[in-house]
């Protein structure tokens, strides 16, 4: 046969080079712009301009901060407040005396603004305390006033002018509604006196990680939805590893080769690439309606799903470990008299170890950012840390299931993405570093092998 | 797909055949000391090992004496190795692999289904072609076979250490870094860190299957010497490649052949009058 032109194998070779260049930096452009926006907006939640409100719900509600500092800074705010709140009190008080007409014009509006300023600044003092939470502080992130302050001095309002075109949306300052009215001037007061109302500070609330949430989502941190992640990881490894582990053991060491391990083993490889949907529904089925393991969603029950989930993958990267230990360890071990169970636990066991434990860890992350299995088995939007005891009949949140659920169902999300993005940033840091543990140990324990 | 039907299953039929006292317990191995030479210890009785169905040791019937050096020669592929294997029953672990005849050690045949394999490969220590230390400490290699069988006394294994150690020429080599990876001695070492661990069981026959084809020429000198030493305290059967090294360091000396025994007897009658023209041809260097 003739050999191929010098030019067309170069030209062969460059295509080689050219396209899988492209492929890596169309990766790696994937990557900065995924991992991007997910740093920066999920640091938000660590590191942001904290006002006086966030100290004074830490102090309240976590007992946290310099108590007395806190609150003479929050003396100082309540009187750069105070002429907003008079000159909204002084207005109320003139809308229920004044005549019809009067009402007619400013009521809705003024309710309105006050509703808004009320959410900037939280409640007046002297006033019932709302029920809710979140009205019971003001904006406690300062980017979150500077977009409440923008929505009281401009208001939006729809221009109809054009009869053959849809009502076009467009801002108009506010203050236009109360012109020659006593609130005029609360508007340039908010404007150039937001700061000192406020108060913002950097803030470096590293909590975020450990702390309860409060009013779903709005305050506090993650740590239930941590916990939970943590308890179903542990939880799923607890069933897989010493299932997975022996499993393996049977399939390298004792199971032969049959037809039918090796349809087996077909199965085993089939399953790691069923839809994870599936695995949810197969706990719900399963585990909850059949065994009934628990009542209704449990822990127990979302580990025993996630362990199902991971099972394929354990069993076939262990297997393939210890069919990788050289044959040789195996005989010395054998033509010392050490009975077979004993070779496998003194000898390939160990040498096997880094393989296994990289396959363990892998599943842990693959566990940990599973949201699927979890919405039938295990997960809830709003919950209290658990005890461990409380794991085997109680639901959790869990991250991926509450990303997931701030995103689609939470009725204020505007306001609390930066919570989202932070549980997207921990999620993302927690199987990064699982990855990274991997490796490092994988490359510990080889080097301690190789001696 | 009958043509596949399970090799194994009829092999293993043929076992037990030859009417030999089977039943009693292995004795309990003696300490290592002198062992009366000239008797004969391993007897083979038209013991065949079978791959499959095809022989790789066809009906071979040979006496290792206590107490000597067997060197078991011939060319590749001419079943040496198997039959080695065959003595310890390693063979066990390749899958297919099945036995006829009777390989009987003391009167006692190895492969009757009573026989206890652990007890087998306590008594009959092994060293193969490649040095195959654990990835552990040198100190855990050598102890490992002490500790499988039920030895965890820290003392008593440092002293089974040190001896195996001295006994196997390496211990001043290594005695200060007996915690260290055995994996980062020299090949040489390693060999004889794995006769070491051989030995620190107490076995009264050392299998040795090209222990020194891995190695440099200084290394396989140290080995030969070893092999010199242990000579007497243990019966020593040695599969090499290397004539010149069947001749240095055996008494007694096989010939195989395509998987039969070719001609067995004293090493100094086989390398100068051999009786067999196929030896006379290999030891001659006219094949292999």
């Amino acid at each position: 046969m003739r050999g191929m032109e010098i030019g067309t194998r170069k030209l062969f070779n460059r295509s080689f080079t050219f396209v899988s260049i492209v492929s890596i930096v169309f990766m790696a452009l994937a990557l900065v712009v995924l991992l991007g926006p997910i740093f920066v907006k999920g640091s938000s939640a660590f590191v942001f301009r904290a006002t006086i409100e966030h100290r004074e719900l830490m102090l309240e509600r976590f007992d946290r901060g310099d108590r007395a500092a806190i609150e003479a800074e929050a003396a100082r705010a309540e009187a750069a407040r105070k002429p907003v709140f008079d000159a909204i009190r002084g207005f109320e008080a003139r809308l229920d005396t004044a005549d019809v007409d009067f009402r007619r014009r400013y009521r809705g509006d003024f309710n309105e603004l006050k509703d808004l300023a009320l959410q900037l600044l939280g409640p007046m003092p002297g006033e019932e305390e709302p029920v809710l939470l979140r009205r019971q502080y003001g904006q406690t992130r300062w980017d979150r006033a500077k977009i409440r302050l923008h929505g009281i001095l401009f208001a939006e309002e729809y221009d109809y002018s054009d009869p053959s075109k849809m009502g076009v949306k467009v801002l108009k300052p506010r203050v236009e509604r109360f012109r020659g009215t006593s609130l005029e001037p609360v508007f340039g007061e908010l404007e150039r006196g937001a700061e000192d109302m406020l108060r913002p500070r950097l803030a470096w609330y590293w909590r975020f990680l450990f702390d309860e949430s409060y009013d779903s989502h709005f305050f506090g941190g993650i740590w239930p939805e941590m916990l939970g992640t943590i308890y179903l990881v542990l939880g799923a490894m607890l069933f897989a590893v010493p299932l997975g582990i022996v499993t393996a053991i049977y399939l390298a060491e004792y199971a032969g080769e049959s037809h039918f391990v090796s349809m087996l083993r077909t199965c085993i490889s089939s399953l790691a690439g069923v839809p994870s949907i599936v695995f949810g529904l197969f706990g719900l089925a399963f585990f909850i309606n059949t065994l009934q393991v628990s009542q209704s969603k449990s822990v127990l029950a979302g580990a025993l799903t996630l362990a199902v989930l991971v099972l394929p993958t354990v069993i076939r990267a262990s297997e393939e470990a210890i069919k990788a230990v050289p044959l040789t360890y195996k005989e010395a071990s054998m033509s010392l008299g050490a009975s077979k169970w004993r070779t496998i636990l003194t000898v390939i066991l160990p040498a096997a170890l880094p393989g296994v434990l990289t396959s363990i860890i892998i599943s842990m992350g693959r566990a940990a950012g599973e949201t699927a299995p979890i919405i039938f088995t295990a997960a809830v939007s709003v919950g209290r840390p658990l005890a461990v005891w409380q794991t085997l009949s109680q639901p959790t949140p869990a991250l991926p299931w509450n990303i997931y659920n701030l995103a689609t169902e939470h009725q204020a999300i505007d306001e609390i993405r930066h919570v989202q993005y932070g549980m997207v940033l921990t999620l993302v840091a927690l199987v990064l570093i699982l990855n990274l543990t991997a490796i490092v140990m994988r490359a510990r324990i080889s080097k301690k092998l190789r001696g | 797909m009958t043509g596949m039907s399970d090799p194994e299953e009829t092999v293993k039929k043929t076992q037990g055949t030859f009417d030999a006292p089977l039943a009693k317990p292995f004795p309990k191995a003696r300490s290592g000391g002198p062992q009366p030479g000239g008797a004969s210890l391993i007897r083979a009785n038209e013991f065949s090992v079978f791959y499959g169905s095809k022989a790789a040791v066809d009906r071979v019937t040979l006496d290792i004496q206590a107490g000597k050096v067997t060197a078991i020669i011939g060319p590749s592929g001419c079943g040496k190795s198997t039959y080695l294997r065959a003595i310890n029953r390693m063979n066990d672990l390749i899958p297919g692999c099945g036995t006829a005849g009777v390989m009987s050690l003391e009167d006692q045949n190895l492969y009757a289904p009573d026989v206890d394999v652990v007890a087998l490969r306590k008594m009959i220590g092994m060293v193969f072609q490649k040095p195959n230390p654990f990835p552990k400490s040198i100190f855990d290699n050598v102890a490992f076979g002490p500790r499988i069988h039920g030895l965890s006394e820290r003392g008593t294994l440092a002293e089974i250490v040190e001896r195996s150690l001295k006994r196997a020429a390496l211990f001043d080599e290594v005695k200060d870094r007996l915690d260290h990876n055995a994996l980062g001695l020299s090949g040489g070492q390693q060999q004889r860190l794995c006769i070491a661990r051989a030995i620190a069981v107490d076995p009264k026959i050392l299998l040795m299957d090209e222990p020194a084809s891995a190695l440099d020429p200084r290394s396989t000198t140290r080995i030969e010497d070893l092999i010199g030493e242990l000579r007497g305290d243990y019966t020593i059967v040695i599969v090499t490649h290397n004539m010149q090294q069947a001749a240095r360091v055996s008494d007694m000396t096989a010939f195989f052949y395509e998987g039969r025994l070719v001609e067995f007897g004293e090493t100094d009658q086989i390398f100068t009058k051999p009786r067999a023209k196929e030896t006379e041809d290999y030891i001659t260097g006219r094949f292999g």
